[in-house]
């Protein structure tokens, strides 16, 4: 009787999230499928998929760019969140606040600072002007764009892995030094393992949203390289003929970054599964 | 016998924001002994613990290993391991792994590691659970898996921070039965931190008793438990009955308005004193042959004893006896010279009372067992 109660008292709090993730979620789901798998007279068709060829440039691009930005991002949160850790609790809340403070400005406006920093006549520019150093080249190059993602997607890199190595017991770190480790062995042999699951949710949260990137690499790369996401932007505005093939690619792209969700989950889960099992 | 002093704390001070933890601690530790570090917490015990591992630096003095001033010296370079509270085994590594781990970060070849590794399980009868994961164990398991991990790496002193705590205690008393054969087998100093006086005496060869960042005393368990050097140690030790005395002449003390023969001397006529007579050396007796007269005010049976309240003149004591008494009984007291103890006056005298509160709460017990007849 008592159990029943609280499945259904379950049930109802869960009622609104699951309208919510029906509506915003699986619909819309559908629609990109429907429109994927239908030619311009609504009968079913593969044929979409056919202009997949054109577009091979841009996915390879786009998986290329979200590589490097997720290990440019990596190999600077790690150690800056290593450092963190070590700082009294009083300047860790404070770093904390810097590293979210970005978070809390929309990124188009972000992005637009960066044009201003950048640009020929931009800020750096400027200054570098009036030391005699050139003006250099800094907008519209593939670099830049990389920049951004960088920039970006920092946070998301920074905040698991802190989370994950603050949580660490300070006694095991003692324990193996009592063993004889030093710094360099404490880090290697106890932190970073014990790190793991918060670098690993850390590239999935900047490698996800890297790869299906846009407005970034327009406003930044300067219209020079077109990513994937870009792509589905772009043939989106053109009108209804082309939702057939934005959506075919935005199928793909989905699939892409399920298929990536599930190889990091395995790789997280390993540790747990293995200590349940 | 002197000259084996293998760990040396001169005037080690500790202040953690503005409160001092130790205070101008000495203390000498020998090769291969068991020595406890006792005390109720925030005495300065693990800390103490923490300077010797080298996790903690003191403010002020020196520590020294083996004649060598260590202060310096970082915890991965001291020659002691640590069973740490809580145990602190890698969760991420399974037990063949963290018994080996400082062995590998001595980069000893994988044949030796096996060696090693195999012959701790075999020590702490571990062997056949190399491969399980740290939490699949019992909290037991962890505890030999800790000791495992300290002793591969042939510490010359082990230093153990209440690693039975945590344990229930059938399993503490199995623990400190093989603690102690390892210590013997190995022939290495285990430094003991615990709050438990009966763990304290029953494994240790001597025992520091510590309070407020000091020490009381220092000295074996019969030292400590007969011959207590203020109320403190008499209170923390087991019971005792802590009164006010004053010395009449050497081997003569009065106390609750009566002289009595003991065996101290050495303090000057007239002195005040703190007596301890420790409740099992009390012996009861008829009023009319007693050397001291009062009423039963509560008895609880303890299987092997009876442990019985005896209002003496408004002061409660306790009194353990193998015969049985009825409340509002008069007795009679016998303290024989032996039973008698004699501490000078300290900052903890007058601190320790009497047994009235502890006698409440039996009063109460026995008013339930009245009840029910």
């Amino acid at each position: 009787m008592r159990r029943n109660h609280t499945t259904i008292g379950r049930r109802l709090i869960a009622a609104p999230y699951l309208v919510w993730a029906a509506i915003f979620i699986v619909v819309p789901l559908f629609i990109m499928l429907y429109y994927a798998l239908t030619d311009d007279n609504g009968v079913f068709s593969l044929a979409n998929f056919a202009t997949l060829g054109r577009y091979k440039n841009a996915f390879l691009v786009s998986i290329l760019y979200a590589l490097i930005s997720t290990v440019i991002t990596l190999v600077i949160a790690y150690p800056l969140a290593y450092i963190m850790t070590k700082m009294p609790i009083s300047t860790q809340r404070f770093l904390l606040i810097l590293v979210m403070l970005p978070m809390w400005t929309n990124f188009l406006i972000r992005t637009y600072s960066w044009i201003s920093l950048l640009s020929n006549t931009g800020i750096i520019n400027t200054l570098l002007s009036k030391i005699g150093i050139g003006p250099l080249k800094l907008i519209n190059r593939p670099g830049t764009v990389i920049l951004g993602m960088v920039y970006d997607y920092m946070p998301y890199m920074i905040l698991p892995i802190y989370t994950v190595m603050s949580k660490i017991d300070r006694s095991l770190t003692q324990a193996a030094e009592d063993l004889g480790a030093n710094r360099t062995h404490v880090l290697r042999k106890v932190v970073f393992p014990l790190s793991l699951p918060g670098v690993i949710s850390g590239i999935t949260m900047v490698f996800v949203p890297s790869i299906s990137t846009f407005y970034i690499s327009q406003k930044l790369g300067g219209n020079k390289t077109m990513l994937i996401g870009d792509v589905i932007e772009y043939l989106f505005n053109l009108g209804p003929d082309y939702y057939h093939v934005a959506s075919v690619i935005s199928m793909i792209l989905t699939v892409m970054i399920l298929v990536c969700l599930f190889v990091m989950n395995r790789f997280s889960g390993d540790d747990e599964g293995g200590a349940i099992l | 016998m002197e000259k084996n002093n293998l760990i040396e704390l001169k005037n080690v001070t500790l202040a953690f924001e503005g409160e001092t933890v130790l205070d101008r601690l000495n203390l000498e530790i020998r090769d291969k002994e068991f020595i406890t570090l006792l005390g109720p917490s925030g005495c300065g015990k693990t800390t103490t613990l923490g300077i010797i591992a080298g996790f903690l630096e003191p403010e002020e003095g020196d520590v020294f290993f083996d004649g060598k001033r260590i202060n310096d010296v970082p915890a991965y370079k001291r020659q002691v391991n640590t069973i740490f509270q809580r145990y602190a085994l890698f969760p991420h590594l399974n037990v063949y792994e963290n018994i080996a781990f400082g062995l590998r970060i001595r980069k000893l070849p994988e044949n030796e590691i096996h060696e090693k590794v195999t012959e701790m399980l075999r020590l702490v009868n571990m062997t056949g659970l190399e491969k399980r994961k740290i939490n699949h164990l019992s909290g037991g398991q962890q505890q030999r898996v800790a000791i495992a991990r300290a002793l591969a790496n042939n510490p010359r002193v082990l230093l153990l921070d209440e690693p039975l705590a945590a344990l229930d205690l059938m399993l503490r008393k199995d623990m400190q039965n093989e603690l102690k054969k390892i210590q013997k087998q190995l022939g290495i100093t285990f430094i003991f931190v615990t709050h438990d006086q009966e763990e304290a005496l029953s494994m240790s060869d001597r025992v520091v008793v510590m309070d407020n960042g000091r020490i009381q005393q220092i000295g074996t368990p019969k030292d400590i438990y007969n011959e207590p050097t203020n109320a403190f140690v008499a209170d923390f030790i087991g019971e005792s009955n802590i009164l006010d005395g004053c010395m009449i002449q050497d081997y003569e003390a009065e106390f609750s308005g009566k002289r009595f023969a003991c065996l101290d001397s050495g303090f000057a006529p007239g002195q005040k004193v703190d007596v301890v007579v420790r409740p099992e050396d009390v012996d009861i007796v008829p009023v009319e042959q007693g050397m001291l007269s009062g009423i039963v005010t509560s008895v609880t049976f303890l299987g092997v004893h009876y442990e019985i309240i005896v209002d003496i003149g408004g002061f409660k004591w306790m009194i353990q006896t193998t015969d049985e008494h009825h409340i509002d009984e008069t007795v009679g007291l016998i303290i024989e010279p032996d039973a008698i103890h004699i501490m000078h006056k300290s900052e903890y005298s007058g601190r320790y009372g009497d047994y009235s509160t502890y006698s409440d709460e039996i009063d109460h017990l026995s008013d339930v067992e009245e009840d029910e007849k």
